[in-house]
């Protein structure tokens, strides 16, 4: 009783002192082994993609391979942002860094080990693709990938970038 | 209880509603569904259940504001799937958390998940798929106010099915990252290290039982941008249990891993030994209940049909040493062997055995069980040896190839005997084929071939995709050259799909041969059953 008492006393205290921003602030980790927060996904404004997926995933692996080939003409029609968040855990994080580079994928990857940042964006399956706006907002999402699926995720972002 | 942390939640949002008409936060979540309808099937002995329809559902709600952030789970099992653990019944809310997030602090009250370096000492993860789930109920501590320290400390109890497990885990856990404290350093090096300890009252007449088990690791990571090293020793007092036979031998662990790469080449290769290493907060617990560590198993993580379920490793607590290596490489376009669009080969190894170890025979004295060499390999629990080609041929037609060698240690692997080793060769041709904009055909042909146990296999799986919406699958697994001519069944299975944007729905239905199913890393025996499968997730 105590226990749950007091969790209801620590959330009305808090939630008076909260501010804005309800981005996931979500410690992970880049290829490098670098600690990365959540918050520091970032693009001046400009629309963010995050896509959760897996070495072992086979659809992202098909839909990242397919965003990789056409993320240049992306990136300068729209200005994108890609981060491919890997669900890996610690039985296939040292074959992620070497898994990337065989893949030469063009835009920044980083390592959920233990599914933190995925919990709070409410992941279940994957691939789950994510399109926030310049506030961070989430606009548009996508579960599981078939190859024609990018052009639907193109449209939006074509769409959110007014064009 | 929960009704006044409700209410409190309740109370402090209409607090908020009231004082400002701004800013309320966020509210996200997601739902799932999945039910079955079992019906009879005299060839493959599946047995209906007394309740013929079962299902699993569960909500999820996350809210943010600011610093804040709370949430929760309801889950229902009504009852609970068949292949699942059996200990879920009922319906409830499982999983309640509050706490708040800064740059510099995180404090998370009630439910929390989380993972010490590896795991090897501690992991707090939930798996869905496997009805897999140890949160922690108490309180988790994380600072970073010293630039390139990392201090976690938690407490709690964790969550067994709708209960609690009987212990309690405490634990400690110190992440350096020397980078961060010296400019100047240009390779990466960080150094960590956990102490993790449970308490479990001794309610034994037969032994003279630890109540505090303390254990503790210590981590080292040195990275670059082509190349990462990292090494985990763990060590843990006695620990008598169900899973290790109530001896009182200390447990060891160690864990190394080596990758190297650069633009199209990439290498990795994993050396671990552990004994005695089951470590949960009940001394009673089996299978997969109330696991304090986590020690996943080194091998590629297979996902073709025939790979995945009929004779994947799982990691033998008790003890096991052994390793893998992979190697991939991307041949460039234009090139001989690469052809217009490039050609990824990938080479993985992966060996097992048990320890080498000599029986102590003092039942009744110190009882530590047995002497295991440091360095030496017992019997061989499982190998893995395969190549994978996947190759662009044209805009349309894209194909990944797999040819695996696979040596199975089944009497130990699934506690049976008179099997052995099984040895069989698998080949896999995945085919996909881009009929028009937006519709795919993909094609699986399987074989598994063996003169023991089953015999071969042979799966064809058809699947088309009419993007963004639309899948349908028929699937057939033929074990036809089972040694028990009554055995040589079909396994048909279909299914139907339909999503938008971050909803789906699929309803199938067909055989589910029994056997193991792995998701994430964790495996799990099936039982054989055969009727209607309904899954629906949705995220808001």
């Amino acid at each position: 009783m105590k226990h749950y008492l007091f969790l209801s006393a620590l959330f009305i205290s808090v939630a008076c002192m909260a501010q804005e921003n309800t981005f996931p602030k979500i410690d992970i980790h880049t290829l490098e082994s670098k600690t990365f927060n959540t918050n520091a996904i970032e693009n001046n404004g400009q629309p963010i993609v995050i896509s959760f997926w897996a070495t072992w995933c086979k659809p992202c692996v098909r839909e990242l391979n397919t965003i990789s080939e056409l993320y240049e003409d992306w990136q300068e029609e729209t200005g994108v942002k890609l981060y491919a968040v890997s669900i890996d855990d610690s039985r296939n994080i040292q074959k992620l860094a070497p898994f990337v580079a065989t893949s030469d994928w063009p835009f920044d990857v980083l390592s959920d080990v233990n599914s933190d940042f995925r919990r709070a964006m409410n992941v279940v399956t994957s691939p789950h693709t994510f399109l926030l706006d310049e506030n961070r907002k989430i606009v548009w999402q996508h579960v599981g990938y078939s190859p024609g699926d990018e052009d639907e995720l193109y449209e939006q972002l074509l769409k959110l970038a007014g064009k | 209880m929960r009704i006044c942390f409700f209410g409190g939640m309740f109370c402090s949002v209409l607090t908020l509603f009231s004082q400002q008409a701004i800013d309320l936060g966020s509210l996200h979540g997601n739902i799932g569904i999945d039910a079955q309808y079992y019906a009879q099937d005299s060839v493959i002995s599946a047995t209906v259940p007394n309740e013929k329809i079962a299902s699993n559902s569960f909500v999820n709600l996350n809210y943010k504001r600011g610093i804040l952030v709370a949430g929760l789970r309801y889950e229902a099992y009504l009852p609970v799937l068949q292949g699942f653990p059996q200990g879920f019944d009922g319906a409830g809310v499982p999983y309640l958390y509050a706490g708040i997030h800064t740059e510099e602090l995180d404090v998370n009250l009630g439910n929390f998940y989380g993972q010490f370096g590896s795991g090897i000492l501690f992991r707090a993860y939930e798996e869905r798929g496997l009805g897999y789930d140890n949160a922690m109920d108490g309180a988790m501590i994380k600072s970073r106010h010293i630039k390139g320290v990392s201090l976690t400390a938690m407490i709690g109890k964790q969550r067994k099915y709708f209960d609690k497990s009987a212990g309690t885990v405490r634990g400690l856990d110190l992440e350096w990252s020397l980078n961060e404290s010296f400019d100047s350093l240009k390779t990466r090096i960080s150094l960590g290290g956990s102490f993790i300890s449970k308490f479990q009252s001794d309610n034994s007449s037969v032994y003279n039982l630890p109540e505090n088990v303390a254990a503790s690791s210590f981590r080292a990571t040195i990275a670059g941008s082509k190349f990462r090293f990292f090494n985990e020793w763990a060590y843990k007092i006695n620990d008598p249990s169900a899973q290790n036979n109530f001896i009182y031998k200390n447990g060891t662990g160690f864990i190394s891993q080596f990758s190297y790469f650069t633009k199209g080449f990439g290498f990795s290769a994993d050396v671990k030994r552990i004994d005695n290493m089951s470590f949960r907060s009940e001394r009673e617990a089996l299978l997969t209940d109330v696991m304090i560590n986590f020690s996943p198993s080194f091998t590629r993580q297979h996902t073709y049909n025939l790979l995945a379920t009929l004779y994947p490793y799982a990691t033998q607590l008790n003890g096991e040493i052994g390793g893998q290596f992979e190697l991939s490489y991307k041949f460039k376009k234009a090139s001989t062997l690469g052809g217009k669009y490039g050609t990824k080969i990938l080479l993985n190894a992966s060996q097992y055995y048990g320890l080498d170890t000599m029986l102590l025979n003092d039942q009744n004295t110190d009882r530590l069980g047995y002497q295991a060499d440091l360095f030496g390999t017992g019997e061989l629990y499982f190998r893995d040896i395969h190549l994978e080609v996947s190759k662009k041929f044209s805009k349309k037609v894209k194909g990944i190839f797999t040819l695996a060698n696979l040596a199975y240690q089944k009497d130990v692997l699934e506690g049976k005997s008179g099997y052995g080793l099984v040895k069989s060769w698998v080949w896999v041709n995945d085919l996909s084929i881009k009929l028009k904009p937006k519709h795919t055909l993909r094609i699986e042909a399987q074989g598994l071939f063996t003169k023991q146990d089953l015999g071969d296999w042979v799966t064809l799986l058809v699947e088309y995709t009419l993007s963004p919406h639309w899948f349908f699958a028929i699937m057939d697994q033929y074990n036809y050259s089972n040694p028990a001519p009554s055995k040589r069944t079909h396994y048909y299975f279909s299914s139907i799909g339909y999503n938008k944007n971050a909803h789906r729905i699929s309803l199938s239905y067909g055989r589910q041969r029994a056997g193991i199913f792995c998701v994430g890393g964790v495996c799990r025996n099936v039982p054989a059953a055969n009727g209607f499968t309904l899954n629906l997730t949705s995220n808001f």
